[in-house]
């Protein structure tokens, strides 16, 4: 017996879609922004101006992207072993614990090369610990991961805030974060390679921790499609029974997932302390690993899809920077609906518009997509 | 009265480089049962598949009571008066037999005036052919059978009158089969017209007024029943002769591989499925296990291979116990040489997401084979995979293909070659050929029957009697959860369907 269903192209299937929703979460953008009694097409202009047209948006664009690529990633890593790890942004803040406490404890002592492993070690492994729990839950005890996962989000908050006013603090200080890191747990910046460019930059916070993020992109694609570990992940996230046939652990193999989905959640937290701020402050991450959830469904949960979501999102938080400031009409929450929007069309109705550009390429005939390749025997 | 209800002309159909469908053409005769055999990939769910819309056909036209008819959804084919039974049931579990069958064609905004409408056009639907369902049962209560026949009041509900059935009898049991034919007489006799598939050609032959063959696409012949034979309809699809049995010599029986002592299973509600069984499999040997489905045969197979926990008993591999708390590895229990076939290839055997060749190593995954340390290696994978392809004839050869896209057959095709290639001493196997064509069927038993004469041990079980009993050395038949006999196979069927009746068990009893 065979399911039918019809199938398109690669092209179609990664390219033509996302843009298809994209242009249509847009024009209703258009619409939002008509309402308020500005001109949209000016709007786009600013957005796109703000996020790609000189290099210091570039930069600022590039360093958003950054923290949605280690979140997106999270949320991948989870989904393809059929978890859905709401916990990005817990894991993200209490990271932010570990960071804290290596920084404070070795930036006089050490380089920022020396301290900046240290920090991610401890970073990732604060945001694995953190997904510990309710992947234990889930696997032992059958708790639903995304009821823990949210729970942990709010404990991470709380935990956060009682570290912030207590022994993370300078003891004379008023302000709920860190003191300043020393040069050792200042991380350097990328802007000079935009500038090689001929583009010029005052001061933005692009730093090392985008190419971390794209080493990292390209270790969840070896990960999920070229180990034995991301195997078994994927085996269990598409079928728990037939995982249970191959002597897949559950147990095992739940824990292992979320763990690294964490890790990957807590080192979205170094981009902002040891790159921008160069402290740990209250509600540093502020809805990073929510967006990483919309980011990894646009992405198709592929990093390299991935890396191009996180790159639309960094630019409409940037562009919508610019766009707030120049069109007095557009606050700061129209940018929040813009964005919404964004995640929407892109993320929550995916599959919209797939069955039209599947009838439209079924009516062109599916002879275009190459049938006189014969290949094998074909029955 | 040779009036057509259905024409298909010129039909072709190509995915990517695979012509399922070429140059069909196709009459079937109004009240008439018409059945359709071939291959497996020959194309006949991909044709069945466009008549109902699902599929658009790249080129041909389609005519409904003479009438050229566009059919681009299933709504249109519904509107035309088809209707079409899934193998795989498209119904709400949790819903309820008459919300399942009003679902999607409710008449009123209130629900409640159209459940009482459908209560009373059920009732009729009931009394007309014969199609007694519970309209309040809940679906996910009711065995396949049953859902099935849900499944065919929804098309009739609809006003279909024209029924089309993939492979309806690969998951009955044979008088669940018997009395969906009775069902299909009577729709017959009403003047509905019925489109069969199957790969039963004695189904066919019991049942169906035309039947028409398919081979790699193309339609090759149309019979009418009564004029041809079981072995000219196998010869048509296959293109050679057919062994309808294989033979065999004398099993070797050597020493015990396997070794099951006063088994009981419960099933997750507590119902006990397997009760107190003990037999022995030795090498060199085809041990059969006949029975009618759900007499506990799948809770066995499930036992054996440690993937459900059993109560007490015990199971030896080699003269080692195997762990049956739940906790067993399976992966543990095939480096010992048990290799386990399972008969849900959808969810258990296979991942269908997957491509062709991840699937060739499912539970083999940690094997040093395939793997350059943490790393799969995906060129040992797709060579072996593409060697087991030519090997077991999987079609279509492409060791990319999303594991989806293989129909039934090949699919099966696919778990056995997997199995059978590692070489184990101890094979388990569960409904073999249920779904593939006479073609492969010889082929697997050819297969299964070298594994024995290598000495290997093969535990077979199956709902098809013909199949145990053109295999098997030894026949034992389930019944409620118990072993009720032990025949050889040159028993009669009539003698094996008492048994698996439990006749003989009550005689005892009293
Ligand atoms: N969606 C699809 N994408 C690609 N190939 C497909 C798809 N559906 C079917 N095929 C291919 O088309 C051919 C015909 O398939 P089809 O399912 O019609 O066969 P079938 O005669 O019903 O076989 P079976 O008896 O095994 O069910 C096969 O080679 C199959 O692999
Ligand atoms: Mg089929």
């Amino acid at each position: 017996m065979s399911t039918p269903y019809a199938k398109l192209p690669a092209w179609a299937d990664y390219g033509l879609i996302p843009v298809i929703n994209l242009a249509v979460a847009f024009v209703v953008a258009g619409f939002v922004v008509m309402l308020v009694g500005e001109n949209p097409f000016r709007a786009a202009v600013i957005l796109v101006e703000g996020a790609f047209g000189r290099g210091q948006g570039i930069a600022f664009t590039l360093f958003y992207a950054t923290t949605f690529i280690f979140s997106g990633l999270s949320v991948a890593v989870a989904a393809h072993c059929g978890l859905f790890n709401i916990g990005g942004e817990g894991q993200g803040y209490i990271a932010g614990l570990g960071i804290g406490i290596v920084c404070l404890a070795f930036d006089s002592v050490l380089p920022w090369w020396l301290t900046f492993p240290i920090a991610i070690v401890a970073s990732a492994a604060m945001g694995a610990l953190w997904a510990l729990i309710p992947a234990y839950l889930q696997a032992k005890r059958g708790s639903h991961i995304v009821i823990t996962t949210i729970m942990f989000n709010f404990i991470a908050a709380s935990v956060m805030v009682y570290a912030l006013v207590g022994f993370l603090k300078p003891p004379s200080s008023m302000a709920p974060q860190t003191r300043t890191f020393l040069e050792g747990a200042q991380l350097p910046k990328l802007n000079w390679v935009i500038e090689l460019f001929g583009a010029k930059i005052r001061s933005a916070p692009l730093n090392i921790c985008f190419l971390l993020a794209l080493v990292m992109a390209l270790l969840v694609w070896l990960l999920i499609w070229r180990t034995r570990l991301g195997y078994e992940m994927r085996t269990y996230g598409h079928s728990p029974k037939a995982a249970r046939y191959a002597g897949i652990s559950e147990t095992r193999i739940i824990i292992i997932a979320m763990m690294i989905s964490g890790a990957l959640a807590g080192m979205m937290a170094l981009n902002p302390t040891m790159g921008d701020q160069h402290n740990v402050a209250l509600d540093f991450v502020s809805g990073a690993g929510f967006v990483g959830i919309a980011v990894a469904l646009m992405g198709r949960l592929h990093p390299v899809g991935i890396v191009l979501a996180a790159i639309l999102f960094g630019m409409l938080y940037q562009g919508g920077a610019e766009l707030a400031f120049e069109m007095p009409a557009i606050s700061r929450d129209m940018i929040v609906i813009i964005q919404g929007l964004v995640i929407l069309f892109a993320g929550a109705l995916e599959h919209m518009f797939r069955p039209y550009v599947q009838a439209l390429f079924a009516s062109f005939s599916p002879r275009s997509v190459g049938i006189e390749a014969a290949k094998g025997k074909g029955a | 009265m040779a009036q057509a209800a259905i024409e298909l002309i010129g039909i072709n159909k190509s995915f990517g480089a695979v012509r399922a469908n070429r140059d069909i053409n196709l009459e079937i005769v109004r009240g008439t049962i018409h059945g359709i055999v071939g291959e497996n990939g020959a194309g006949k769910s991909t044709l069945m598949s466009i008549l109902y819309g699902f599929y658009q056909a790249d080129s041909g036209e389609i005519r409904v009571g003479g009438k050229p008819a566009s059919i681009k959804t299933p709504n249109d084919a519904i509107a035309l008066g088809i209707g079409m039974v899934h193998q795989h049931f498209m119904l709400v579990d949790n819903f309820t037999v008459l919300e399942n069958v009003i679902l999607g064609a409710e008449s009123d905004a209130l629900l409640k005036k159209s459940i009482a409408k459908a209560r009373s056009e059920l009732e009729r639907l009931e009394r007309e052919y014969g199609l007694e369902v519970d309209p309040d049962a809940i679906i996910e209560e009711l065995p396949v059978g049953l859902q099935q026949r849900v499944e065919i009041l929804k098309a009739l509900y609809r006003g279909a009158e024209i029924l089309i059935l993939d492979e309806p009898t690969g998951v009955l049991t044979p008088a669940e089969a018997d009395h969906l034919f009775r069902i299909l007489k009577q729709l017959k006799e009403q003047g509905k017209t019925v489109v069969l598939i199957t790969h039963k050609l004695r189904e066919i032959m019991a049942i169906t007024d035309t039947v028409s063959v398919m081979r790699q696409g193309t339609m090759v012949a149309t019979r009418v029943t009564k004029e041809t034979t079981v072995g000219e309809l196998a010869e048509l699809m296959v293109g050679r002769r057919v062994l309808l049995r294989v033979e065999k010599g004398e099993a070797e029986a050597g020493a015990v591989k396997l070794a099951v002592k006063n088994l009981t299973v419960k099933d997750s509600r507590g119902v006990t499925m397997v009760d107190d069984i003990s037999f022995e499999l030795r090498a060199g040997e085809i041990v059969g296990i006949a029975g009618v489905a759900g007499n506990g045969q799948s809770e066995l197979l499930e036992a054996i291979s440690g993937i459900r926990r059993a109560v007490s008993g015990s199971v030896m591999l080699d003269g080692k116990p195997i762990d049956l708390t739940g906790a067993a590895d399976p992966g543990e229990l095939r480096d010992r040489g048990l290799a386990h076939v399972p008969e849900d290839r959808h969810h258990v055997g296979l991942v269908l997401a997957f491509e062709e060749n991840e699937n060739s190593i499912l539970g083999y995954h940690d094997d040093e084979r395939y793997l350059k340390g943490p790393f799969l290696d995906i060129d040992a994978i797709r060579n072996d995979a593409k060697d087991k392809i030519t090997k077991y004839d999987i079609r279509p050869a492409d060791c990319r293909l999303k594991t989806a896209n293989f129909s039934g057959g090949n699919q099966q095709k696919i778990v056995l070659a997997r199995e059978m290639e590692q070489d184990p001493g101890v094979l388990i196997v569960g409904q073999p050929t249920r779904g593939v064509d006479v073609g492969a069927i010889e082929f697997i038993h050819k297969r299964l029957i070298a594994m024995r004469d290598q000495g290997k041990a093969v535990l077979v079980v199956s709902v098809e009697l013909d199949e145990i009993r053109s295999l098997s050395d030894r026949i034992l038949v389930m019944f409620a959860g118990r072993i009720v006999g032990e025949r050889s196979p040159e028993a009669s069927e009539g003698e094996l369907g008492l048994l698996m009746a439990g006749v003989e068990q009550r005689e005892a009893a009293e």
